[in-house]
């Protein structure tokens, strides 16, 4: 099975947010939830870059670790995803996860939070994939579908890439050599432990 | 003017190419570009802040900041740290509580009882315990619960049952703050008179209190253990619910590692507290015989004031009148 990453090349990302907003229209992600988000650094200051980011489905994901229900589960692809219906919103993924992804319907509501929702790499939850409940809960299960997920896919530039971590990072490879720099595989160490030799 | 608005962007465009033009050979002319060379580069980033943060166009600003590895630090805290040092101070007190149970057993009143008794704490105050007793022990359990649950309660109840109680726990750790944080502060209210350290329990402390020394040293009415029990009820609780508030209250005083900080002083304060407690209810209940009657009915027996709180005893009998013998009215006595 594949191990699928995001990566998002910045020297390429032009901050139109459209796979912002791809994903939320995929999702219907409801108003004040954002899967995904695109951060420029040093904005408008020599050296700008924009990012795009979302769930990195980490490898040894700190969220599932510290989860106190144990409500999320990795997928054979390597997907990191959770159980809505087992989700207590406690808010602790959250504390652990160090690219700000999980996201709760009610924040700051008196501690109830809802239940946490997340990229999940298009490939919905632990329901029958593309089943009503899924959508409902999840969102699109593209993956299932033998698609790759939307944000990656609709990226104008080509920036976002999704796929197989082997694969994308031979893209991000060959990209850099042509061109003669690059600005790194973003959040891949945090997230992987290991990052793009270039 | 249409036609000069247009001749005006026209000549403003001209006058920015014939610029480009002048100014771009040069750059260009030093051979290769390479535009990460000035770019932001994220390990570098990371080690300046330990944060990278930027500015996002959504309308939830907090999103701006990109990655924060930390989390793995708070992981390794909660997952491993805390574990051990909570299951250390509630195993170890345990431990110690059943050793000196077995060993000393129950302190017994020495004079036996003299059947009358006096007033300790009156209604008012036995609320405000008892309040704050219920919420504590909610509280404890369900906190306990997000620490000790996953490994011990989740296996043996599974996955739908352990979620389902966690989520009323969650409610409950929630809601009862409120009445805790009040029950914390009435305590500090009501009892701080009788709770400022003094020289009679250095004296108190030397002879091992009534517990481990085998004299009843003098003590007012609250002695140096008590006192003890108040300031940890005080600050501690006084820590838990601020730090617990800033759990409850997401980005309203901090973010993300202001609520790791949080998380980690709740919890380890926390811990601490409810291996406290459990010798506070130790001592009140088996621990020492007559000590269960100040806080149920709220009147002791006289001799378990003498040996105890023999200073405390004087300071009532003073007051009511030179004969303690006489039983004691208890309206004069509650205070």
């Amino acid at each position: 099975m594949a191990r699928m990453k995001f990566l998002c090349d910045a020297d390429r990302c032009i901050e139109c947010n459209a796979c912002v907003t791809a994903c939320k229209n995929e999702h219907e992600v409801p108003w004040g939830i954002n899967r995904r988000r695109v951060v420029t650094i040093n904005d408008g200051k020599p050296g700008e870059r924009s990012i795009s980011m979302a769930c990195m489905h980490c490898t040894d994901a700190p969220c599932a670790a510290v989860c106190p229900v144990n409500c999320f589960y990795t997928t054979a692809d390597a997907v990191v995803l959770h159980s809505k219906d087992l989700c207590i919103g406690c808010g602790y993924c959250f504390y652990a996860c160090p690219f700000g992804a999980p996201q709760y319907p009610k924040v700051g509501n008196f501690g109830s939070r809802g239940k946490m929702d997340k990229c999940t790499y298009c490939a919905g939850g632990p329901e029958a994939d593309g089943s009503k409940e899924e959508y409902e809960k999840y969102g699109a299960n593209r993956l299932a579908e033998g698609k790759l997920p939307l944000c990656a896919e609709m990226c104008s530039t080509k920036s976002l890439l999704a796929g197989d971590g082997e694969i994308i990072a031979q893209i991000y490879k060959e990209r850099v050599m042509k061109r003669g720099y690059g600005s790194g595989a973003w959040g891949w160490k945090t997230a992987y432990r290991e990052t793009i030799e270039s | 003017m249409v036609s000069f608005a247009r001749f005006v962007r026209l000549a403003v465009g001209a006058c920015a190419l014939l610029l480009l033009i002048v100014a771009v050979p040069a750059p260009l002319g030093a051979q290769q570009v390479n535009p990460t060379a000035s770019s932001v580069k994220e390990q570098q980033l990371l080690q300046e802040l330990n944060r990278i943060q930027g500015r996002v166009s959504i309308p939830d600003q907090r999103s701006g900041v990109l990655e924060q590895p930390q989390g793995r630090q708070w992981r390794e805290f909660h997952n491993v740290t805390l574990r051990w040092i909570g299951g250390i101070a509630i195993i170890g007190m345990l431990a110690v509580l059943v050793i000196f149970y077995l060993t000393r057993g129950m302190v017994r009143l020495e004079s036996g009882r003299s059947g009358r008794t006096l007033v300790r704490f009156n209604v008012y105050e036995r609320f405000v315990h008892w309040m704050t007793a219920t919420c504590f022990i909610i509280l404890a359990i369900s906190g306990l619960n997000i620490t000790f649950g996953r490994p011990l309660l989740l296996p043996l109840i599974g996955f739908e049952n352990f979620s389902e109680w966690s989520l009323w726990a969650k409610y409950a750790h929630n809601y009862l703050s409120f009445p805790f944080t009040i029950g914390v502060v009435l305590i500090l209210l009501m009892w701080i008179g009788g709770n400022i350290p003094n020289k009679v329990d250095v004296e108190w402390l030397k002879r091992g209190g009534g517990m481990i020394g085998h004299d009843h040293p003098p003590a007012y009415r609250f002695n140096a253990g008590q006192k003890a029990i108040y300031w940890i009820v005080v600050i501690g609780g006084g820590l838990v619910a601020a730090s617990g508030y800033v759990l409850m209250f997401p980005f309203y005083t901090t973010g993300i590692e202001g609520m790791q900080l949080a998380q980690i002083v709740h919890s380890i304060v926390a811990v601490l507290f409810v291996a406290a407690m459990i010798a506070h209810i130790y001592i009140g209940t088996i621990g020492m015989e007559g000590a269960f009657e100040a806080m149920g009915t709220g009147e002791v027996d006289v001799n378990w004031a003498r040996e105890h709180h023999s200073l405390w005893l004087d300071e009532q009998a003073a007051r009511t009148g030179p004969n303690d013998g006489q039983p004691q009215p208890a309206t004069a006595a509650a205070e």
